[in-house]
């Protein structure tokens, strides 16, 4: 009797599929603009130090080898085609191509980003159910403060406080640099990563918590004070197991969409985790490439980062399709 | 079924609103103490006095001195003059371009609600961070980078709360009486959506100005907004860094606890304000 | 004896206002009503005469800010906070409103077994639907897919498969066609037959003529008349008070007419008989004190001038 809708799903990813392309091509062509008209040569910042052996006659051939002495509309639909077959150029920091520097960053990104997220997410959700249930009480107060008081930290700061606390007092974590210095990379275990890893997603998880938390509690008020509760307290059902039946059910989708929709703020916040801890992910990548005008890597990273943004809100939309019965299923009457 | 239980006795000394404005009022004087501080104070506190080098916080230097000797009380509270006013010139900016876009989207028909409603989702498709980087490089940092790049990150959830806002009233029946008695559309909207729209804009306003604040100090702290010339709390808190592991904790403890406070602060207006104006949608 | 008594039952609300100032809304005010066992008793009122918190009262459901006053008796015995625990969705079932009484992102046949107090709870929720004319794909319907007969059946599966002695109907009709109205409250009727007890809450007095037993007039959060149905009749001649009479003659079938003003609101209770504004017999004395309820020709009423 009940019927998966996918045909209606098949339409919804592809409408998606089709704004996702417009949106990405504005973007790549706005930050090409953009970048094209920084007052940063890029020759200098390609060459560094070694500017005043360069000659112009060098100088023109470097230019002519990147096409830069074409008109922009010309270099944005090289650079576009070139993306299009998946080459995003080369990194002039790391003298690598960019979809090899950001590939090896993204996975250690990831293991911040996704532990953070799975970290706050769970905690946060906890703290808000726990409000909640305790409303008005003075442990719902305390919730309500700290996450009130979290949405107003600065990250980098949190993480200057991490720092302090567990590195520089307790001494109980090294500080800085994702893998040991000096080490070679063959060499660094999991154990060494691990270690690593901790103090950012703490300092992610810590701020990460608020925005869960609060929206938790609030969907959680509203579904304790709602008909069906009412009802199935009517039906002698209390306590945790009332919760756990009722409460659960209908705060956790509302609670995962958010997770979703929240990668952007992810991301901010994993650039200045990653910036405190030296860690070497894609955040530090942007700021390195920011800061020393390497092109191709800031605009690989623009156009990953809207793709990363995009995923998540993504499958927050997903979530919800395919959880909710009220739009898995089809009507019947 | 539970009727509605509406209460109109007011008698009390100090009711909620009351409460409510005497918050508002508090904070205010906060942060004009900061502000006015942050320009009056002497520059004197803060130059080089290599005998009071990296002490930790005593009566004399509230916060300590750095490794110049400057006070790090005084540089607090003028970094923190600066990052008001950074982050005011650019919530101001955000908040006008959200009430141009917002306006226009309501009333210019479907094809410009379309148009801004895509630029909405081009803004809010690339993380806040990564645009304010790319903007800083653009324009080379500096000042008029941060700015034009918290100006620009802003907007786009203000401009959609005020879409809505203009479509309910232009739906709403008193400007639809005023439409049929042949009001032009400038009065409508001087008379109606004007009055209607600026609490909302005041409320949008003031949440996000500790946004921008936070973004402004987080920016300046990677180095790619104000200049490390620039006395900002972005800078005191990047330099601190290097002092972390000497033990130096003072460098970066008290300048962003302060940044701390003065964004809750704001928010706290702003959240104050809104339960002042708008009671039924803020409850609890 | 009386399966269910509800003796000079107060309910009042309390609310904080824009200040600190605490203020209590009395919501219903010196109810009194008796249940027999293998009785329908209706108790009907205009929507917004606090008659679902009647229900909630006697559940013990009531919001947190809600304070209650007088004596909730079951079997004879006073129905106290503990005892309500043990009895409620076991003795005492609510069949509620509508389908948004239902967990929305349940499934119908979950929600019904859960209410089940047997050994065996897929098959009494089978044998209950069954009973009910729902198919056995229902079961795995969500609320949102159900139909508004479907709705109604469903949550008296709810009440039904509990095994309870007691039932309170709150509103089971509303919206529902008249063949559906009909076959609800036969099914009410049924179960009364079997020696069990409904309290049916509802706004329609013309359907609830013709299945009670009982009935008590419900205004401004008291009972202000409990009569026989056989009272309904004529033009009302045996009916008691005045309010009864005019909701008598409200109906289609007899005058049509329907009495100007409105119930006062909870916060603005009038000193004396609270329909005393509304009532075509006042007198200046009615306006002095709350009348008491009286026993008057086999029925009671709340009413001076009542003969």
């Amino acid at each position: 009797m009940r019927k998966f809708n996918g045909g209606k799903l098949g339409l919804f990813i592809l409408m998606k599929g089709v704004r996702m392309v417009t949106l990405l091509v504005a973007i790549c062509f706005i930050s090409f603009l953009l970048v094209k008209n920084s007052p940063i040569d890029p020759i200098q910042a390609y060459i560094g130090a070694d500017m005043l052996k360069v000659g112009p006659e060098q100088r023109e051939k470097i230019a002519e080898y990147w096409g830069l002495d074409q008109p922009v509309m010309v270099q944005f639909l090289n650079w576009g085609s070139a993306v299009l077959a998946g080459d995003l150029g080369t990194s002039m920091i790391f003298r690598r191509p960019v979809i090899e520097v950001i590939g090896e960053r993204f996975f250690n990104s990831l293991a911040l980003m996704l532990s953070a997220w799975l970290l706050s997410g769970v905690v946060g959700f906890v703290m808000g159910v726990i409000a909640a249930m305790k409303k008005g009480t003075w442990i719902d107060r305390m919730i309500k403060w700290y996450c009130f008081t979290l949405a107003s930290t600065p990250t980098f700061w949190m993480g200057l406080l991490v720092l302090m606390v567990f590195s520089v007092w307790l001494g109980w974590f090294p500080i800085g640099m994702g893998v040991p210095a000096g080490v070679l990379s063959e060499d660094v275990t999991l154990m060494d990563r691990i270690q690593h890893l901790i103090l950012p997603v703490l300092t992610l998880s810590i701020l990460g918590v608020a925005n869960v938390a609060l929206h938790t509690r609030q969907k959680l008020i509203v579904v304790m004070a709602s008909d069906y509760v009412l009802f199935a307290r009517a039906r002698g059902e209390k306590g945790f197991a009332l919760f756990w039946r009722h409460g659960l059910r209908n705060v956790a989708l509302p609670a995962i969409t958010l997770q979703f929709a929240a990668f952007s703020e992810l991301f901010g916040g994993a650039v200045l985790a990653e910036q405190v801890f030296s860690y070497p992910g894609l955040g530090q990548a942007t700021i390195e490439a920011g800061l020393r005008g390497d092109v191709p890597l800031l605009l690989g990273l623009v156009i990953f980062s809207t793709i990363f943004v995009f995923v998540g809100n993504l499958l927050a939309d997903l979530s919800y399709r395919v959880l909710d019965p009220r739009t898995r299923e089809v009507r019947k009457i | 079924m539970i009727p509605s239980l509406k209460i109109n006795i007011n008698k009390f000394p100090l009711n909620r609103k009351q409460r409510t404005l005497f918050n508002i009022i508090i904070s205010i004087i906060f942060l004009v103490t900061v502000i006015l501080g942050g320009i009056l104070l002497d520059e004197e506190r803060i130059v080089t006095n290599l005998s009071e080098r990296n002490s930790a916080p005593s009566l004399e230097h509230l916060f300590g001195t750095d490794w110049l000797g400057r006070d790090m009380f005084a540089r607090t509270v003028m970094g923190l003059a600066l990052s008001i006013g950074v982050g005011l010139i650019g919530a101001i900016g955000s908040a006008l371009i959200a009430l141009l876009l917002g306006i226009a989207a309501a009333t210019m028909g479907k094809m410009a609600d379309r148009i801004i409603s895509w630029i909405i989702d081009l803004f809010l498709s690339v993380p806040h961070l990564v645009t304010l980087v790319l903007i800083a490089f653009t324009l080379g940092g500096g000042f008029k980078g941060i700015v034009i790049g918290l100006t620009l990150t802003h907007w786009p959830s203000l401009a959609r709360v005020i879409r809505a806002e203009v479509m309910q009233i232009r739906s709403a029946e008193f400007v639809q009486v005023s439409q049929k008695m042949g009001k032009s559309q400038w009065w409508i909207a001087v008379h109606h959506i004007l009055p209607h729209i600026v609490p909302q804009l005041l409320i949008g306003f003031m949440l996000l100005f500790p946004h921008v604040i936070l973004h402004e100090a987080a920016v300046t702290f990677l180095g790619l907004g104000l200049s490390p010339h620039e006395p900002a709390i972005g800078i005191i808190l990047s330099e601190s860094m290097r002092y972390l592991s000497s033990g130096m904790w003072w460098l970066a403890f008290f300048p962003g606890l302060c940044l701390l406070i003065v964004v809750r602060m704001f928010d706290q207006i702003g959240e104050n304000l809104r339960v002042l104006m708008d009671p039924t949608r803020s409850h609890d | 004896m009386s399966i269910l008594e509800v003796e000079n039952l107060s309910v009042s609300f309390k609310q904080y206002t824009d200040g600190f100032k605490e203020i209590n809304h009395k919501v219903i005010s010196s109810l009194s009503v008796t249940l027999e066992a293998g009785e329908i008793l209706a108790v009907v009122g205009a929507s917004g005469s606090g008659k679902s918190l009647l229900a909630h009262a006697i559940l013990g459901i009531l919001p947190r800010n809600a304070s209650i006053s007088g004596t909730i008796k079951y079997k004879g015995v006073e129905l106290t906070a503990a005892r309500l625990a043990t009895l409620r969705g076991k003795e005492l079932a609510l069949v509620p409103q509508s389908v948004n009484f239902l967990d929305p992102l349940m499934r119908v046949g979950s929600q019904v077994r859960t209410a089940s107090n047997s050994e065996d709870v897929v098959s009494a929720q089978r044998k209950v639907f069954e009973r009910y004319h729902l198919g056995k794909e229902v079961e795995s319907m969500y609320p949102f897919q159900l139909s508004g007969g479907m709705a109604r059946r469903t949550l008296l599966s709810t009440a039904m498969v509990s095994g309870a002695k007691v039932i309170i109907a709150d509103e089971p009709t509303p919206g529902l066609d008249p063949i559906v109205i009909k076959e609800a409250l036969s099914n009410f009727r049924e179960f009364a037959d079997k020696g069990c007890a409904v309290m049916l809450i509802t706004h329609d007095i013309e359907s609830a003529l013709q299945i009670t037993d009982k009935i008590a007039v419900f205004y401004a959060g008291t009972t202000v008349e409990i009569a026989s149905v056989k009272d309904f009749v004529g033009k009302g001649e045996a009916i008691r008070h005045p309010y009864t009479k005019a909701l008598w003659r409200a109906l289609p079938q007899n005058e049509f007419i329907s009495i100007p003003g409105s119930q006062p609101h909870p916060s603005s209770l009038p000193p004396g008989c609270l329909f005393a504004p509304r009532c075509e017999i006042a007198t200046p004395e009615c306006e002095q004190a709350p009348p008491d309820m009286r026993e008057l020709r086999d029925g009671m009423v709340r009413c001076i001038h009542a003969t």
